[in-house]
């Protein structure tokens, strides 16, 4: 079923640690006898920017949700940078470098921006316990907090609750929190559901600028975006991979025009 | 001068005054509960840990410190000391098994957990079971000052009430504080920026277990008493009110909400069971009129005078939901 575009299975024999910062290897995982991912190998290239699709119930969350450690797999193994991290958990895996945001946006709605992206900055500093000491202990993280606020165009609402922030404000902010974390893979839960047009474009340029010098896995509906934005696109489909291959490569192939054509009369 | 200083400053002359003008007991009962107020509001207000059973602390500690001057003599401030170190350690074994669960669970199995301490001190030997521990000496402050009239040990009560609420205060506005507000907010997003949630709630259940207990080793002092109602479900709910007549998450809420309850209880002392009718009464209209809490309620309002000064938006105060809930993002 899986046709390989892009010359050999990406995530296959072929795929070794130096080419591949994630590798997902015969990933299987199964929800009370229903298979929702089977036998999955999948590859991310260092630096690049990788798409997951497929139409819905296609296990691209699921999948996603394995390589990002929020579901333990059934079978398979997952490494990253060399290491296998099949058994360990979101905060192990976070502190490796590989952060995942999450769909519905993750903010901290009663702390402010600065607040927000300095609880990420803490993860690192070593204060995250000393509940004796005042926020000063902390206000050495300011100043790349800002920094990080500024990356994203939220200079202005540094002091303002995360809850009053727009939508698409709140993305960005998530994208700042999550680059507070400097990872090496960023994982992208649909940076864009639930927006409008005229936020799709600045989320679109930003994920760009957020990817120089890492890797991106996303989990992404709008096709456009895709195009824009990725090198490598997986498609799934029943949980297995459809096809893999650029956004050209992948677009004309008959078997994944059919399954999207397929999903839309349904 | 800020008007918060202002407050403070006032707010710290009337309590210097308060005992020439009120009965000193009913005064330091109201501060012990503001203690321990103070230590729920750090779970529920900011951890989001609704602890269905926290008298077990407070009682524990009551016990504990009663049992520490009646049989070594120690000065009353190491006993307190020791009732809230107790507490602590009973806070560490059961956040430790408890913590793990969310919600309604958590709150199912700290009640279990308080039911279990309480039928412990009904059976054991040292608490005096029904009668509660009698007579328990207030022995001299730091060995050398007489403190057995209730005058001079309101100022002690203060004292250490004060060193609570700086060290709540403290914890609540430290990176520490930061984080464990974050893990109230979105605990799954912590856990994805490399944090163990789990471990970041059991350092507050602790620390909040040690202050109950530091309120119990206080009220122990007081009264020279310690009994199963310390450590009874319906002081567990007693708190739990004060929180929410306060205003959740605030600062000086629990302040508030200690000191009316505590003031309700006694001035409805003469209705007799009517009592309870009215504290039911009082707290309904609470909860439909003032949702988030005295302090809540006026905190929204005066931001909201602050912003039609700037002249920026006509509209009320949202009414915020809880401080477990996620927000609309």
């Amino acid at each position: 079923m899986a046709t390989s575009m892009a010359g050999g299975l990406a995530g296959g024999p072929g795929a070794t640690g130096e080419d591949h910062v994630l590798i997902g290897r015969d990933l299987t995982k199964v929800f009370g006898g229903f298979a929702a991912v089977k036998h999955v190998n999948l590859a991310v290239r260092r630096g690049s920017i990788h798409a997951l699709i497929g139409p819905n119930g296609a296990g691209k969350t699921t999948c996603f949700n394995l390589l990002t450690k929020t579901l333990q797999p059934t079978g398979g193994q997952i490494i990253f940078d060399g290491e296998d991290i099949s058994k360990l958990r979101t905060a192990e895996v976070a502190k490796r470098g590989l952060v995942r945001s999450f769909q519905i946006s993750a903010t901290f709605p009663n702390l402010t921006a600065l607040e927000n992206v300095r609880v990420a900055l803490q993860s690192k500093f070593g204060a995250a316990y000393h509940f004796w000491r005042s926020l000063r202990a902390v206000a050495p993280l300011n100043a790349r907090a800002e920094e990080l606020l500024d990356q994203v165009g939220l200079a202005d609402n540094r002091h303002t609750t995360a809850a009053e922030l727009s939508y698409g404000k709140k993305r960005a902010l998530e994208i700042a929190t999550t680059l507070a974390l400097e990872p090496r893979v960023m994982l992208l839960d649909e940076p864009t559901a639930g927006m409008g047009h005229e936020d799709i474009e600045p989320i679109t340029q930003l994920i760009k600028r957020a990817a120089e010098g890492r890797t991106v896995l996303l989990v992404e509906h709008n096709l456009s975006v895709v195009s824009t934005l990725c090198d490598t696109i997986t498609v799934l489909q029943h949980g297995e991979i459809l096809a893999e291959g650029s956004y050209e490569d992948v677009s004309n192939n008959p078997d994944v025009v059919t399954a999207y054509m397929g999903g839309v009369d349904e | 001068m800020k008007p918060a200083h202002l407050a403070l400053i006032l707010g710290f002359a009337a309590a210097l005054a308060a005992p020439f003008y009120f009965y000193p007991v009913l005064l330091m009962t109201i501060l012990c509960f503001v203690v321990f107020a103070c230590s729920f509001n750090l779970l529920l207000g900011y951890t989001g840990l609704l602890c269905f059973g926290h008298a077990m602390f407070f009682g524990t500690a009551a016990y504990m410190t009663g049992l520490a001057l009646k049989t070594t003599g120690i000065s009353v401030e190491l006993a307190i000391a020791f009732g809230a170190l107790v507490a602590g350690l009973l806070g560490l074994l059961v956040g430790y098994l408890a913590i793990r669960r969310q919600g309604i669970q958590f709150a199912m199995i700290t009640l279990a957990f308080s039911q279990l301490v309480f039928f412990f001190l009904l059976q054991s030997e040292f608490t005096g079971g029904e009668d509660g521990m009698q007579s328990i000496p207030r022995t001299p402050l730091f060995g050398l000052v007489n403190v057995d009239d209730s005058f001079n040990y309101y100022y002690v009560i203060l004292a250490l009430t004060i060193l609570a609420v700086a060290a709540y205060y403290r914890i609540v506005n430290s990176p520490y504080g930061e984080v464990l507000k974050a893990v109230r907010d979105n605990q799954q997003r912590v856990e994805s920026l490399g944090f163990s949630p789990e471990r970041v709630k059991l350092v507050a259940f602790v620390l909040s277990a040690t202050m109950a207990g530091m309120a119990g080793g206080m009220k122990a002092t007081v009264y020279q008493f310690a009994t199963l109602t310390d450590a009874s479900w319906q002081v567990s709910g007693e708190v739990i009110i004060m929180t929410l007549l306060g205003g959740l998450g605030t600062l000086s809420g629990p302040l508030f909400g200690a000191g009316i309850i505590i003031w309700l209880n006694d001035e409805l002392a003469g209705f007799g069971e009517w009592a309870l009718i009215l504290q039911g009464a009082i707290l309904l209209a609470v909860i439909i009129f003032f949702r988030r809490g005295f302090v809540g309620e006026l905190s929204a309002l005066f931001r909201w005078v602050a912003r039609k000064r700037r002249g920026d938006g006509g509209t009320p105060p949202p009414v915020q939901e809880g401080a477990t809930a996620t927000g609309p993002g």
